[in-house]
């Protein structure tokens, strides 16, 4: 029961971009298309299962003044390995996502699960936990994406749901990527209000 | 001297840092409340900026070049940006108390704020030579500062206006973000 709890509480309660704010910059940057969100959700989702798994096996060698050096090694190889399995099985996503998939490293997400939960429990619960938190995001990059992509270029995964007129461009330009977030944790703000 | 130009301009107005390049974003929304924070957090991402983009310059092109290693480039620069922050702190700390107590609490951020380290990429990626990895990492810093500055600017005037409830905060100032990023969208027509 409890390891469903660790599931769901990042996929909706502690929803790591629009309830923590965290990990906005790749969620704006990327968001143009929902291919790309996927693509960017999955491999956030593997590098934080690996490094959750590898922080909480490791949690009672590593000394406490030296975690956090020790946790950016251990979170920048298992992101290594996913740069180069993209670059090799899915070269198109890679060239897409370009220099966002190095940057995983320093996506806050990832480096805050770690302190917060990996290095105080054992295995199988830090596993749901990246679990949730990596659904978590992955589905808030692909709502984000969906409104970009349907009101920006007028289709959803690459298929034409509006007529093809003339698409409001200005959405998968840059500013789009902000005023999407900005308006959507907005009305995440309003439901919860209403709920509580 | 021309090439020097454009890389300058791009870098400061056309892909500035923030607004079009969403690198940075966390300090962007976190730190510009007030004038005189984002002016300081401006300041240590500028330093830090310039600092890690010779450096990883360096490793790149006298270790794992040479040694065709590089594949460890995310591994190396993150550890430099690491092990950078750490060392300028100290310094400061040792040499410049002031300008420690400015900056103290805006360092140890930096080590997570993915414009330092996207910078660096970028740097390798473009195969710059030294001289325009200077021009490059300096012009994004000022970018970086530009976008910090107003952005405060304008929200230290939000602070009497009247927004509904729900959008205040983040929400608001991601609206605001995508207004100037729209703005800085006109000055793609420069070069």
């Amino acid at each position: 029961m409890s390891l469903i709890n660790e599931f769901t509480k990042g996929v909706i309660k502690e929803n790591p971009l629009f309830r923590l704010m965290l990990g906005c910059c790749p969620s704006l940057a990327i968001t143009t298309s929902v291919e790309n969100g996927l693509g960017m959700g999955a491999a956030f989702t593997g590098v934080l299962i690996a490094s959750n798994i590898a922080i909480s096996a490791m949690r009672n060698i590593i000394p406490d003044n030296v975690r956090i050096p020790v946790y950016v090694v251990i979170i920048a190889s298992f992101v290594t390995m996913t740069d180069q399995l993209m670059h090799a099985f899915t070269p198109a996503l890679y060239t897409a996502l370009g220099i966002f998939i190095p940057l995983i490293v320093v996506n806050c997400i990832i480096l805050g699960r770690a302190e917060a939960f990996a290095n105080k429990n054992p295995i199988i619960p830090s596993v749901f936990d990246a679990l949730g938190m990596g659904v978590g995001f992955t589905l808030a990059l692909v709502i984000v994406s969906t409104f970009r992509e349907v009101l920006g270029a007028g289709t959803f995964y690459g298929m034409q749901v509006l007529p093809e007129t003339a698409p409001a461009i200005l959405m998968i330009l840059p500013p789009g990527g902000f005023i999407t977030l900005g308006c959507l944790l907005g009305l995440m703000n309003k439901l919860q209000k209403k709920t509580a | 001297m021309q090439e020097y130009l454009i890389i300058i301009i791009s870098a400061v107005l056309i892909n500035n840092i923030v607004l079009s390049q969403f690198l940075g974003i966390c300090p962007f929304l976190g730190v510009s409340k007030k004038l005189s924070a984002s002016l300081g957090m401006g300041g240590a991402v500028s330093f830090v900026l310039v600092l890690a983009g010779a450096l990883t310059w360096a490793v790149q092109t006298y270790l794992l070049n040479p040694f065709k290693i590089g594949y460890l480039q995310t591994i190396a620069f993150i550890l430099i940006i690491a092990a950078l922050v750490q060392f300028v702190e100290m310094v400061m700390k040792k040499y410049s108390p002031p300008l420690y107590k400015a900056l103290g609490i805006y360092l140890p951020l930096i080590t997570t704020n993915c414009a330092v380290l996207g910078v660096a990429i970028i740097n390798i990626q473009k195969e710059y030579t030294f001289g325009k990895v200077m021009a490059h990492s300096l012009s994004h810093a000022a970018g970086f500062t530009l976008a910090l500055v107003l952005m405060s600017g304008i929200r230290e005037r939000m602070e009497d206006a009247d927004i509904p409830e729900s959008m205040q905060g983040t929400p608001i100032a991601l609206v605001i973000a995508a207004l100037m990023s729209m703005a800085f969208l006109g000055f793609s027509g420069l070069i």
